[in-house]
């Protein structure tokens, strides 16, 4: 069992939610990263996802496309990328971590190298957002041969066609895009995306979690109290834009901990 | 011999093209598909696009013996194909009356469009002017500073202009940011690509909408010379101009195609803008797999040119295929030699061409001087340059 499908298990039997958060590699620094995951696991992040800087990221709003320029600038791309969650998986041997980035900086080291590099690295699960199930069989199956979950996205103009082509390839679970547009944008609309994961879940055992306008403790409450998981991309990484080095791992983790609380209350109040 | 008859169903050119997307636009591109599918053969959508190709646009397009420039380099005779005589004064203008005309069958009241030069802009908010549709178009800020008179057309036609600062502030920026509207406002909205990138199926419609130019070409050049050209030449940014005129010539092999691609300040410097002539690395991007700039971990890197039309790091799929077959060829112009040959054209021949375009001619002179007279080389005009003045005034030294 994966580390990913393992961590679904054991929040199920708890009657929990899982919390992942995301931030970018290298943002605001490549020296911050691995503190950065820690902190969010201590206050509660059941995985990780992490970003792959890219220069042309076409599916993210400007918070995180301003979180791409800036590890750039640090000079951490796809390489760095994989090297810093290396070093936190070191003294975490537990917390999943999720690559999630675009098709050229992959194709670009060789996808071969990739799987093999982020096996060595003990990465659990990849999201690439430009890999749509047809053009990425090769990918998806070569990660697979290496215990690695390849996790897709479903937005809610995927019909159900499509959802069965998305499920035959997707392992570890589901990303559901809540909203049409990129990431960051506003808010969501709960009873919408409850009717597409109760769609989703007519197809599939997968877990599914939600991303994508998740903005603050009282949304991710809603949202975890109809998916298996709650994504939490653009909120963190402006967090992480807004703070000064002395305040941020101190702001994050009272961001995390405030949606951590908000999500568990979901589970008490059942 | 088998016909050519690429991209295949899910819009590959051999290993290049495709539909590199998040399944956010998914729905969006299968729509447009399905619709470009049903209508491109249709009569009456044909019978409208004609009629305003050639009542609106003003087709077709003369083709010109540039007799002074052949006296003058002395060698192969050099035919003009006048796109620039279009209305807005360029090729772009076919294609967006294609998408437009589109647009308006699938009811969709707003038009997007990304634009380096400003041409294929302008070129949108014109016919959505004159169809009474929405428009909107995304500009890198780099190339709204060097395109000023082209952003002050597309406001007096009444569009939006929205600059682009992200990224590197150009064409590819711009393209990167229409296509994030485009996903969030998927159901009134029509992205209009100017160029044979994206993902499928627009390399292929912008391409068939741009063949009239070829299409034109393979009648008029046999009443002029009895013959078809033995050269054709086109610039290549994304590769528009180059795909509509090469495109009705795939299958006769004895028609030589020549793409020429931005060189910059010359390739060995890096600064550059030819990604197929600097034998770059393949990899994906804005929807498609081709040949891309980019540095070893994949991160796009900045082009050069002093074309902001050719100012792209990648090039459409169906150029990279072409390479690959060596059906066509890919050569690069600097920015110095494109300068000469814009000021070449303008003394002589009583033309001001595109710098793009100047590429294509610079090109075409080089060639031409080892050629025999008898033999017949096709340059694309693409577009006219009076949104250049600017440019080449300052290069100059000159203010305006």
């Amino acid at each position: 069992m994966s580390r990913i499908q393992a961590t679904f298990k054991s929040l199920k039997n708890k009657k929990e939610k899982a919390l992942i958060p995301f931030f970018t590699a290298g943002d605001p620094h490549p020296d911050k990263t691995v503190e950065i995951m820690n902190t969010l696991v201590s206050a509660g992040a059941d995985m990780i996802e992490l970003g792959i800087p890219f220069s042309d990221p076409m599916a993210d709003g400007p918070v995180i496309q301003r979180a791409s320029e800036r590890a750039l600038k640090n000079n951490v791309g796809i390489t760095t990328t994989i090297k810093l969650a290396a070093e936190f998986r070191k003294n975490n041997k537990t917390t999943p971590i999720i690559l999630m980035g675009y098709a050229n900086p992959i194709e670009a080291i060789g996808i071969d190298n990739f799987v093999s590099l982020i096996k060595d690295a003990d990465i659990d699960g990849v999201i690439t957002v430009d890999y749509p199930p047809e053009e990425s069989e090769q990918f998806v199956k070569k990660l697979k041969e290496n215990g690695i979950d390849s996790i897709f996205l479903i937005s809610p103009t995927t019909d159900n066609k499509r959802i069965e082509l998305i499920i035959n390839q997707a392992t570890g679970f589901l990303y559901y895009v809540s909203l049409k547009g990129v990431t960051g944008s506003a808010n969501i609309d709960i009873n919408q995306v409850s009717k597409k994961v109760k769609n989703i879940k007519e197809f599939t055992e997968l877990p599914v979690g939600v991303g994508f306008g998740v903005r603050d403790a009282k949304t991710a409450k809603e949202v975890a109290a109809i998916s298996d998981a709650v994504v939490i991309g653009s909120r963190i990484v402006q967090e992480i834009e807004e703070s000064n080095d002395g305040d941020l791992i101190n702001n994050i983790r009272n961001l995390v901990v405030e949606m951590k609380n908000s999500i568990s209350e979901e589970v008490i109040s059942k | 011999m088998q016909p050519y008859d690429l991209p295949d169903d899910f819009g590959h050119f051999g290993q290049f093209g495709g539909t590199f997307v998040a399944e956010t636009l998914i729905e969006a591109l299968d729509e447009l598909r399905d619709m470009y599918a049903k209508y491109k053969d249709d009569p009456d959508f044909l019978t409208e696009f004609h009629h305003d190709l050639k009542h609106f646009v003003g087709r077709p397009s003369p083709i010109y013996f540039a007799e002074r420039l052949t006296k003058k380099i002395g060698g192969a005779k050099i035919y003009l194909k006048r796109e620039d005589l279009n209305h807005t004064g360029a090729h772009k203008v076919n294609n967006t009356v294609g998408q437009a005309l589109l647009a308006k069958r699938m009811g969709k009241p707003r038009v997007i469009a990304e634009t380096g030069a400003g041409q294929h802009g302008v070129a949108t908010a014109t016919i959505a002017a004159r169809l009474g549709l929405e428009c909107v178009v995304y500009m890198g800020a780099e190339d709204i500073k060097r395109q000023s008179p082209n952003v002050y057309r597309m406001k007096l036609l009444g569009a939006t202009v929205v600059p682009v600062e992200s990224g590197s502030k150009t064409l590819k920026d711009a393209l990167n940011e229409a296509l994030r509207d485009w996903v969030t406002n998927v159901s009134n909205t029509f992205y209009i690509i100017g160029t044979v990138a994206g993902p499928h199926p627009y390399p292929m419609m912008v391409r068939d909408f741009n063949s009239v130019v070829g299409k034109e070409c393979k009648i008029q050049m046999p009443e002029l010379e009895n013959k078809q050209p033995d050269v054709i030449v086109a610039c290549v940014g994304g590769g528009s101009n180059a795909m509509g005129i090469f495109y009705p010539y795939i299958d006769d092999k004895n028609v030589q195609l020549v793409g020429v691609e931005a060189a910059g300040d010359g390739i060995e410097t890096g600064k550059h803008a030819a990604p197929l002539t600097s034998n770059s690395a393949i990899g994906v991007l804005h929807g498609n797999r081709t040949y891309l700039m980019q540095n070893d971990e994949g991160q796009i890197i900045d082009t050069h040119s002093v074309s902001a039309g050719l100012d792209y790091p990648g090039v459409g799929p169906e150029h990279a295929w072409l390479k690959d077959s060596g059906r066509a060829s890919y050569v690069a112009i600097t920015d110095k030699e494109a300068l000469e040959s814009f000021h070449n054209l303008c003394l002589i021949e009583g033309i001001i061409p595109a710098l793009e375009t100047s590429h294509a001619l610079a090109y075409a002179e080089k060639i031409a001087a080892k050629m025999s007279p008898e033999e017949i080389i096709l340059v694309n005009l693409s577009g006219r340059g009076d949104k250049d003045i600017n440019t080449v005034a300052d290069i100059s030294g000159i203010s305006l």
